[in-house]
């Protein structure tokens, strides 16, 4: 052996224990790390594999359905997907393929990416992507399921409208929760990103509509491939909600409606319940769900036809002579009139210095009330005006629900105006003058109704003075969903049954015997209305224009039967130019309800085993009011 | 000297230390390749555990002076090996490690390396007079090993081509450092420090920064040392018990039977498994020094030590990189990580301290 070998001992015992002893202290740091890790803090790390491993996935509620009086659907859900993104998982490399499979512009991406960092919130938390995925994009989330983890493919139902737009005013539409709403306390629950009613019933039931997400905890691998469900809390569907409008008739209303610009309401006026609401134009509520786009948003809202406004509760406007039946119930309640009045209409006359004319330029010779309502005069109405004064005017008319909201289960009502002096000080600062009581009278002036106080205060009056607010939702449904509910009473003030026979057989004969609303006639039904044509500005200065927006509004007031009405239908035609324009509209919707309840009628007939008779063929009938017609002679 | 070499001379405490460290790397690696492709890895490793054996035999057997006499001749096949290697090998991952050679497949050359250039530094201070080395021997020995870390350095394997100068630094300080040279030496290091990170791959700079601040970029490179730490944190005191380590078995923890077995073995036996296997693996290391302290000679000393050294450098770097105190770096765990190479290596590393424990007495 070589030279190295002869010495005896060779030792390095000082560098040895040097070595043993760095090495000792250098794994007593590596077990510090350890300590740190598993035995002061393990804690954090164990709810951080957690998080890696168990994925927390909503189960989304459906909507409630929203259906008609008897159950058939009106709106409904369809099955779409969303994708959801985990931000602390996001891999920057990933965007441009992101970006491409669910065809988003990428700078689009990057731009909400931007914005989603800047809000608060912990960072696992999923966030919606994009919604309504196409079928392409659906399978490209698949085909990708394992390059992207940081993406997750939810079922998520979504809201389906009728895609003409039928009915949209009163369902509304859904849409996500707005900043501003966020922090309204109705909506303290919710979190952003959450999709609530935003209009119409849809709104105002949003809460019993809105399900209850469940959630599946889901245990995931590296690559968030699904090994197994761990927990699954079923999402709880919204509540159904069953409204008072019957289909039948809305159908019939919406088609009456159609190239039309104005509002409808059909009312059950022994209960207020809203057999139809239809306002046009419309609009498709479907381009809300998930998001309006801008230029969508921008198009609506720049319409100069409004065809957001709900005109059935929104549209205020100068009832014209819809006005007429309640004129003619102050003067006859407050006794300035009796049942016997006559005037002389000569085509028009003088009050306080200044001569008013009739529509009728001829005039309409010496009437009385029923003749004054029938031939829509003028001149008569514009002596009870000028008799009653506007305050005990405006005094009727608010009761009459005039003036004031009616307390429909539905957002953003208007309330119309009735002028009154106290009205008129407060506003102007001014006193009234008693020569604009007279086109008041006539439903002009600074008078305006909505269509629903239209229909609701002809429904009263024609009830004999009991007026039921009327409501979306059926009352034994109201109580299923709010414990303890009440229905509201019915407002009543004091209609002599003379008197109303006298204004019944009036309404009576502008449908059946020749009068303005001819055209609201209905063979075998007993339709009474009331013909409105308001005027937007003064005549001189709408004969100058070809503006058609000038025009007149046309307005119809029907309802049938003439005694305990069970439907009044109450149609603003906005430019209609003639109330006798609107009666039609009206015409179709009462016809509509008693062609149901006839023939639902017949079934249940059959159904008894009775034998079916046919229908007999009445012609227009004057109802029979020989006890009023003796008082009154 | 004598030839008769009795059992009771061999270092059971030391084989043994190193066999239970093995079996638990067994456990670990059937726990974590479960359900994946390589689910029979437990199996081959216990194959490559029966090969080492006989390889610790082997390299027990035969004397080990010969072997460090013959240390330039393994060493210059090493070099050409290295080459090879370099010209012709496998390239996995964007290195060029493994030399396909027909019997023994994806063989990892650079692992070999390790046991001639332990030999080949024992040699050379073994050689010298008891005086302290001078700075120009240092140069030498250095600049021939310095051709297998260049060489392995290039692959690129720095880790591995570090290793190669634990076993050099280890060679310099037992044969006599001069403190005014460490002083030297760490005021270059430090004026060269910036330089050397201009230098530096995009992946080395990744891996330093990455170190630095795991949570900066979780899905990017800073993933490895995030998961594991959550791994090991995850395992608590007691562990999640075995084959039940979440991160280790839905694969949230990258080579978790390779480079990061250390944190699936930490994830599923906890605090106390942790304890329990550094005790090993210090047991291990402190009967190598023993070894090298009772050596009969200071070539037996050189290659104890040279052993230790780089064993204490793989554990340390490994299970520090675990615990997220070193910097992520492709480096196995002894006797713990799947990898044949790797375990055949340190059998022979092992087969060499024992060789020494067995001609203690000699001469």
């Amino acid at each position: 052996m070589s030279g190295y070998s002869e010495e005896r001992r060779y030792t390095r015992d000082v560098e040895t224990a040097v070595f043993q002893y760095v090495a000792a202290f250098l794994f007593l740091w590596l077990l510090t790390g350890f300590w740190q890790l598993q035995v002061k803090e393990p804690e954090i790390y164990e709810e951080r594999a957690a998080r890696n491993r168990v994925r927390a996935l909503p189960v989304l509620a459906p909507r409630g359905k929203l259906l008609d009086r008897d159950g058939r659907v009106l709106v409904d859900n369809w099955p779409a997907f969303k994708v959801m993104l985990s931000r602390d998982e996001l891999n920057m490399d990933s965007l441009p393929l992101i970006a491409e499979g669910l065809n988003i512009p990428y700078e689009r991406l990057w731009e909400r990416l931007e914005e989603i960092r800047d809000e608060v919130g912990p960072e696992y938390r999923q966030i919606i992507l994009k919604e309504s995925l196409t079928p392409p994009e659906v399978a490209f989330l698949d085909a990708h399921r394992a390059e992207l983890p940081e993406l997750e493919l939810l079922r998520s139902p979504r809201r389906l409208y009728p895609r003409d737009g039928r009915g949209a005013h009163v369902v509304g539409y859904v849409g996500e929760i707005s900043e501003s709403e966020l922090e309204e306390d109705e909506f303290a629950l919710y979190e952003s990103g959450a999709e609530i009613g935003k209009a119409g019933i849809e709104r105002e039931y949003n809460d019993a509509l809105t399900g209850t997400d469940g959630s599946k905890l889901v245990l995931v691998d590296s690559r968030s491939r699904r090994v197994r469900d761990l927990d699954l809390v079923e999402a709880k569907p919204g509540r159904s909600v069953r409204l008072t409008l019957d289909l039948d008739v809305q159908s019939v209303a919406e088609l009456a409606m159609d190239g039309r610009r104005g509002g409808l309401v059909a009312l059950d006026p022994r209960s207020g319940e809203v057999l139809a609401m239809v306002s046009t134009p419309r609009f498709d509520p479907n381009r809300f769900v998930g998001g309006i786009s801008g230029s969508d948003w921008t198009a609506l809202t720049e319409d100069p036809d409004y065809p957001l406004l709900n005109r059935s509760i929104q549209a205020q406007r100068a009832p014209g002579s819809i006005f007429k039946p309640i004129v003619a119930w102050a003067a006859l309640d407050a006794g300035v009139i009796d049942r016997s009045f006559k005037v002389h209409c000569g085509g028009g006359a003088s009050f306080f210095g200044r001569f008013f004319r009739c529509h009728r330029a001829g005039g309409h010779g010496w009437v009385d009330l029923e003749q004054a309502l029938m031939h829509s005069c003028d001149v008569f109405f514009y002596t009870l005006g000028k008799e009653l004064g506007i305050d005990r005017l405006a005094e009727y008319s608010e009761k009459a629900g005039l003036g004031a909201r009616t307390g429909i289960d539905l957002p953003h009502e208007e309330e119309g105006l009735v002028p009154s002096s106290k009205w008129k000080v407060r506003l102007y600062r001014d006193r009234w003058w008693p020569g604009e009581t007279i086109s008041v009278a006539i439903g002009q002036g600074a008078l305006t109704v909505t269509p629903i106080q239209a229909a609701y205060s002809m429904g009263g009056l024609a009830m004999g003075g009991v007026w039921h607010q009327p409501h979306l939702l059926p009352y034994d449904e109201m109580r299923e969903l709010r414990p303890g509910f009440e229905p509201p009473e019915p407002k009543r003030s004091h209609v002599d049954p003379r008197d109303l026979e006298m204004i019944v057989r009036g309404l009576w004969d502008v449908v059946n015997a020749g009068g303005t609303g001819a055209r609201a006639m209905i063979p075998g039904e007993q339709v009474c209305g009331k013909t409105g044509s308001a005027q937007r500005v003064s005549r001189a200065y709408a004969q100058n224009s070809d503006d058609p927006r000038l025009l007149d509004d046309a307005w119809f007031v029907g309802f049938a039967p003439c005694e305990q009405p069970e439907i009044v239908v109450a149609a603003l035609y906005e430019n209609g130019e003639h109330g006798s324009l609107a009666a039609p509209i009206v015409r179709d919707v009462i016809k509509a309800y008693f062609d149901k309840k006839r023939r639902l009628d017949w079934t249940r007939r059959q159904q008894e085993g009775e034998r079916p008779r046919p229908e007999p063929q009445r012609g227009p009938e004057k109802p029979s009011l020989a006890a009023v017609e003796e008082a009154a002679r | 000297m004598s030839d008769e070499r009795s059992w009771r001379d061999i270092d059971w405490t030391l084989l043994g230390t190193a066999f239970l460290i093995a079996t638990l790397g067994v456990l670990e690696i059937y726990s974590a390749t479960r359900n994946t492709p390589w689910d029979n890895a437990h199996i081959r490793q216990i194959l490559w555990i029966g090969i080492g054996v006989g390889l610790l035999w082997v390299c027990s057997k035969i004397d080990y002076h010969w072997l460090v006499e013959q240390s330039p001749v393994f060493y210059s096949i090493s070099v050409g090996a290295l080459f090879v290697v370099f010209l012709f090998g496998t390239t996995v991952n964007g290195a060029k490690r493994w030399l396909d050679v027909p019997i023994v497949p994806n063989l990892q050359v650079s692992e070999f390396v390790k046991v001639v250039i332990v030999l080949l530094v024992a040699r050379y201070f073994a050689g010298m007079s008891r005086e302290r080395a001078t700075i120009s021997a240092i140069a030498k020995i250095s600049a021939t090993v310095g051709i297998a870390v260049v060489l392995v350095k290039m692959q690129p394997d720095l880790s591995t081509s570090l290793s190669y100068v634990a076993i050099l630094g280890m060679g310099v300080f037992l044969a006599g450092l001069r403190w005014k040279w460490v002083a030297v030496a760490l005021g270059i290091i430090l004026l060269t420090a910036p330089l050397a990170w201009r230098s530096m791959k995009p992946y080395q700079k990744d891996r330093v920064t990455a170190f630095l601040d795991p949570e900066k970029d979780p899905r990017g490179k800073g993933y490895q040392s995030l998961q594991s730490k959550i791994a090991v944190g995850a395992g608590g005191v007691w562990g999640k018990g075995f084959e039940r380590g979440t991160q280790t078995q839905l694969r949230f923890l990258p080579e978790a039977h390779t480079d990061f077995i250390f944190a699936s073995y930490a994830e599923e036996t906890g605090f106390m498994g942790v304890v329990f296997a550094l005790i090993l693996y210090f047991i291990l290391l402190m009967k190598i020094v023993n070894n090298a302290q009772t050596a009969p000679d200071a070539a037996g000393m050189h290659v104890c030590m040279g052993v230790a050294a780089l064993l204490f450098f793989h554990v340390f770097v490994n299970i520090g990189m675990v615990v997220n105190k070193m910097p992520v770096t492709g480096i196995p765990l002894p006797l713990m990580s799947y990898g044949g190479s790797n375990l055949l290596s340190t059998s022979m590393l092992l087969g060499l301290v024992n060789n020494v424990r067995l001609r203690r007495f000699t001469n």
